[in-house]
């Protein structure tokens, strides 16, 4: 079978299909137990990371490194020309004389479509202002089949800034291709935007509003936290809601055995530290997943 | 009164007729039609017979070009477009919803990577539930047909 995803840019989670995205997962998780094959030999990756960045950026450069790919690149804008009036575009191109593959993360949303258009190799999207972010979706949809086995048929709860949150609005389109309950747990002010539930309506998909982690902890398999950022809540609504998306050990002891609570991190005051002690914690393992879903896809774009 | 009574026959010109009611001020505005100098009839809230109420918009020695049409068919999908000359209709073109607009609105999105970089400013159109929405290429937010009046080229 041939490899769809080789020279591909991965720039959204809608750039791939359910198939493409079941590879990934199988091949990091494959990648995690088994260890890593020098496929990348000889590659020569850019990470081209235009804003800081800790998690992503050393997860894709170690993925590289393993695979046995070299990195060249920049983690700021101020080493590059970019600080002089260079153009995106401009920068792009060069990056693609250089490099096999080029990582991209830009403050501004859509810099990494326009990096796709306009460079001459394969460009994956490692976060593009408040856009898309797909690899933390894929590292969120291999975590979830690690911890539960399946991606089918779930229940999931999203909790905390739902309005906002791109991680959470990147996995939910995902999750339209395995299906699920899901339980939307927010503040009124940081809903779930209205295309994401037209979405979920359009694949027959149920879910349901709450306003406090009590009314579902015991009703799902999968807690995905996010963080909740105080300035975006509405004055009346902080004193009231700080403590109801709270997530403390005693919450979980309503839980069911295989709920498993996860988080994009980095957390503030939304995961209490005690639960990190706990069998349901599972946001480092989750972080951890980083490194073998872009393991996964960098191999898959290099190698046919 | 008839209709016919309430708006005069143009002699050379251009008519968009059918036009969804509430939605002929914003054509005016988005063409910038008040700027031009020329005779301009305007009629809004008209009875129809294939529409509960229209707007309409006379425009004499008005010929509008290729992107002016591709604007008026995102704000009135529907409306009828009939070039005048001596009195007679000589074009008339029926507009739909284009499935993508290219250099004509720019995305409200300010952080949008489409400001700070040259490149086309395309739009895909996503009608849902009676709305007209455009999508950004680049940061893909979607936008209502409304805001991005605040926005033209």
């Amino acid at each position: 079978m041939t490899n769809s995803l080789y020279q591909r840019d991965v720039v959204a989670i809608n750039d791939l299909t359910k198939d493409e995205i079941t590879k990934i997962i199988e091949l990091a998780i494959e990648l995690k137990d088994n260890g890593v094959p020098h496929s990348l030999q000889g590659k020569l990756v850019a990470s081209c990371f235009f804003e800081p960045s800790t998690r992503t950026r050393l997860s894709f450069e170690a993925a590289a490194q393993r695979l046995g790919a070299n990195i060249i690149g920049f983690s700021d804008v101020a080493s590059t020309s970019g600080k002089k009036g260079e153009s995106l575009s401009d920068t792009v191109k060069m990056m693609s004389a250089y490099a096999d593959l080029m990582v991209i993360r830009h403050p501004q949303e859509g810099s990494a479509r326009l990096a796709a258009d306009v460079a001459t190799i394969p460009v994956i999207n490692a976060g593009d202002g408040a856009n898309q972010h797909p690899t933390q979706t894929l590292l969120d949809l291999m975590t979830i089949q690690e911890c539960q086995e399946s991606l089918t048929d779930l229940r999931i709860a999203f909790v905390g800034d739902l309005k906002y949150g791109r991680t959470v609005h990147s996995l939910a389109q995902a999750m339209t291709h395995f299906g699920g309950r899901f339980y939307f747990v927010c503040p009124e002010s940081l809903a779930m935007p209205n295309e994401i539930c037209d979405l979920f309506k359009a694949n027959n998909m149920s879910f349901s509003f709450h306003q406090s982690l009590d009314e579902v902890i015991s009703k799902v398999d999968i807690l995905y936290m996010t963080r909740l950022q105080k300035e975006r809540f509405l004055a009346n609504e902080a004193a009231a809601f700080s403590d109801k998306l709270r997530l403390t050990p005693d919450l979980l002891t309503k839980a069911q055995k295989n709920l498993r609570v996860m988080h994009p991190l980095p957390r503030v005051d939304e995961i209490d530290v005690a639960v990190d002690d706990t069998p349901h914690a599972y946001y480092f393992q989750q972080a951890a997943n980083g490194v073998f879903v872009r393991e996964a896809l960098l191999h898959l774009i290099l190698n046919d | 009164m008839s209709e016919k009574l309430s708006v005069n026959a143009i002699h050379n010109g251009t008519v968009i007729d059918h036009i969804v009611a509430g939605q002929a001020t914003k054509i005016i505005r988005l063409l910038a039609l008040i700027n031009n100098r020329n005779q301009m009839t305007i009629g809004l809230n008209l009875t129809s017979g294939s529409q509960q109420l229209k707007d309409l918009i006379k425009l004499e020695q008005c010929q509008l070009s290729e992107k002016d049409l591709q604007q008026i068919a995102v704000f009135a999908p529907g409306a009828t477009v009939n070039t005048i000359q001596d009195y007679k209709v000589t074009n008339k073109l029926k507009l739909t919803l284009p499935e993508q607009v290219a250099d004509i609105f720019i995305c409200p999105n300010k952080n949008c990577i489409s400001h700070s970089e040259k490149t086309t400013k395309l739009f895909y159109i996503k009608e849902q539930n009676r709305n007209v929405g455009l999508q950004c290429k680049y940061c893909q937010q979607i936008f209502l047909r409304d805001e991005m009046l605040l926005t033209i080229r």
